[in-house]
């Protein structure tokens, strides 16, 4: 069995309790909501582009202390990152959280703190908790604006 | 009025002579471990485990009964077909229904009200004619009425619920209109436990000539129905949750309703007679049977009905109104702990909230103790949105369930409140 402390990291908890980059963006560029249709999670991500990078980034809503800290990590991740790199930078943190991953990669070391979402990998079920923020991201990227599922 | 098949046993003397480990050792999954612990099961409201009598006569028909039902004449055919049609006998009895024709196997609760919604409501409601339900029903109680608004023009109305959790029964009547025609209503609530008044429901619809549709999910496990005391018009239940197999549940209809209804799937066993130019429809119950049924699961069901009889539902009610209250009183000292529905007349469902922690979390740290809850929305989304939350942990009780796993919940929501930091 999965020790649950490599689910609930420490970084983890502490995002969980006092998120970064938690509030609504009235003059955002760009917004997009994302839904866990499943458990009824649900999060707004609101972000501001210069260019082709994402200047500033927050979000808000409701779900568990995974979805709430992926979201939190996510924002200062991507603060000042292009869309090229953002996409790379999601394409590495589903590898790590699906388990397509070996650890002591390269994409592990790209990742950063994120890379403390590896324990995840061990817990299907809540894959979807720390990929729904970055699911709205991307729509927000893509879209302009919409909500997406996760179903 | 006392099924024949159940037991009377209402005295206290019996009630305390209830032995739940002699219970247990008929269910072979109790004894699993989750996680290096004893398994400690409070799920039962999303299904029940299964005793050993029931996992065996399931076993027994593949092996020694199988065929298909009601056209063969060789031996086996007649046995499956005998086997079958006891069940529906049996099901007629659990429920003190009149006759054995108006028992109806379907797939679940789902199936049976999608059923009458799809033939009693497209044959006889038209636009602006009322349907109403409640504001505690689960999303199967809810969807297969606004399909039918869609396809109809008909109108969904809710009555409304109170802070406790508990039908506003005023305001159910007043719900009542002249063009109220159908009045569909959870028995026991899924999401927050109350045992609706239904009937008080059924006498009121009854005064205005409105059939009344009992969503029975979560009763059949629980209390004992009779739906000639009840009166209601239609009566739905899962087996899996009455410790039968998933895939196979009742509708029971009254014989007058049922004859006026027209079939709903066609196909193989509903019909009398077919020719390219028409076809006419088999008598009840078959009319509602089209295609080889689930008939291995109807023969667990019978098992399993069997086996909860034996126990005796009144054991069975009181064993887990103790249990419910012991539980109730203990997660209650848990601080931050907040439970979501408080209703007075209630049964097996404990929902609650932990105070800054969310639902998932606190089954998922369960989970590494063994203990099995339910986190989520619990398909009550409406129900959730009124008490303004988005999810709830729900604790549910089965005959089999003990106060040393209600000790280990306890436990458990300490260790979450450890992991938080809260």
């Amino acid at each position: 069995m999965m020790e649950l402390s490599a689910l609930y990291q420490d970084v983890i908890l502490e995002h969980n309790r006092s998120p970064r980059n938690f509030h609504r963006m009235d003059d955002a560029d760009r917004h997009a909501e994302g839904r866990n249709p499943l458990c009824g999670d649900q999060l707004t991500v609101w972000l501001k582009l210069n260019g082709d990078r994402v200047s500033d980034v927050s979000f808000e809503g409701s779900g568990c202390a995974i979805s709430k800290a992926s979201a939190s990590l996510m924002t200062a991740a991507v603060k000042g990152k292009t869309r090229s790199e953002i996409d790379r930078l999601f394409q590495r943190f589903h590898d790590v959280v699906t388990g397509n991953s070996s650890p002591e990669t390269e994409s592990r070391r790209e990742l950063g703190k994120l890379a403390v979402f590896s324990g995840i990998s061990a817990f299907p079920v809540r894959v979807k908790c720390a990929t729904l923020s970055w699911h709205a991201l991307k729509a927000a990227l893509e879209q302009g604006a919409g909500a997406v599922s996760t179903e | 009025m006392t099924s024949s098949l159940a037991p009377s046993t209402t005295t206290p003397l019996q009630v305390s002579a209830f032995d739940p480990e002699r219970i247990r050792g008929e269910f072979p999954i109790l004894a699993t471990r989750v996680n290096g612990r004893p398994l400690v099961y409070l799920d039962n409201a999303a299904t029940t485990q299964k005793p050993r009598a029931v996992i065996d006569a399931v076993t027994r028909y593949y092996a020694s009964e199988n065929a298909n039902i009601h056209r063969g004449v060789h031996y086996l055919s007649q046995l499956a077909t005998e086997a079958y049609e006891t069940v529906r006998q049996k099901v007629a009895a659990f429920l003190n229904a009149p006759s054995s024709r108006e028992i109806v196997f379907v797939r679940g609760t789902t199936e049976g009200i999608n059923l009458v919604a799809q033939t009693y409501g497209r044959a006889f409601l038209g636009a602006g004619d009322e349907v109403l339900i409640t504001g505690m029903e689960h999303h199967s109680n809810i969807v297969p009425w606004q399909l039918l608004a869609a396809q109809t023009g008909v109108v969904l109305r809710v009555a409304p619920i109170d802070d406790r959790g508990e039908l506003d029964l005023a305001g159910f009547e007043r719900s009542l209109s002249e063009r109220t025609r159908l009045v569909a209503v959870v028995h026991l609530s899924n999401a927050l436990g109350t045992i609706n008044p239904v009937r008080r429901i059924c006498e009121m619809a009854r005064a205005r000539g409105i059939p009344v549709l009992v969503d029975g999910a979560q009763s059949a496990s629980h209390l004992r129905i009779d739906v000639r005391e009840l009166g209601c018009d239609f009566f739905v239940f899962s087996g899996h949750k009455l410790f039968g197999p998933t895939g196979i549940g009742v509708l029971y209809g009254r014989e007058a309703l049922l004859e006026r209804m027209p079939p709903w799937q066609g196909g193989g066993d509903m019909i009398s007679s077919v020719t390219f130019a028409e076809s006419t429809w088999a008598g009840l119950p078959a009319k509602f049977e089209a295609g080889t049924p689930h008939i291995a699961g109807v023969v667990g069901l019978g098992a399993a009905i069997d086996w909860v009889s034996a126990v005796g539902l009144d054991v069975v009610a009181a064993h887990e109104r103790d249990l419910l209250e012991h539980a109730s009183a203990e997660i209650s000292e848990v601080p931050g702990v907040r439970l979501v529905g408080t209703p007075r007349e209630r049964a097996s469902i404990l929902s609650f909230a932990l105070d800054g922690i969310h639902p998932h979390d606190v089954g998922q740290v369960l989970d590494a103790e063994g203990v099995a809850i339910r986190a989520g929305h619990h398909c009550a989304q409406p129900v959730m949105a009124r008490f303004g939350v988005a999810a709830t942990a729900r604790a549910s009780f089965a005959v089999y369930n003990t106060r040393d796993e209600v000790a280990a919940l306890v436990r458990g929501l300490h260790r979450v409140r450890q992991v938080f930091g809260v």
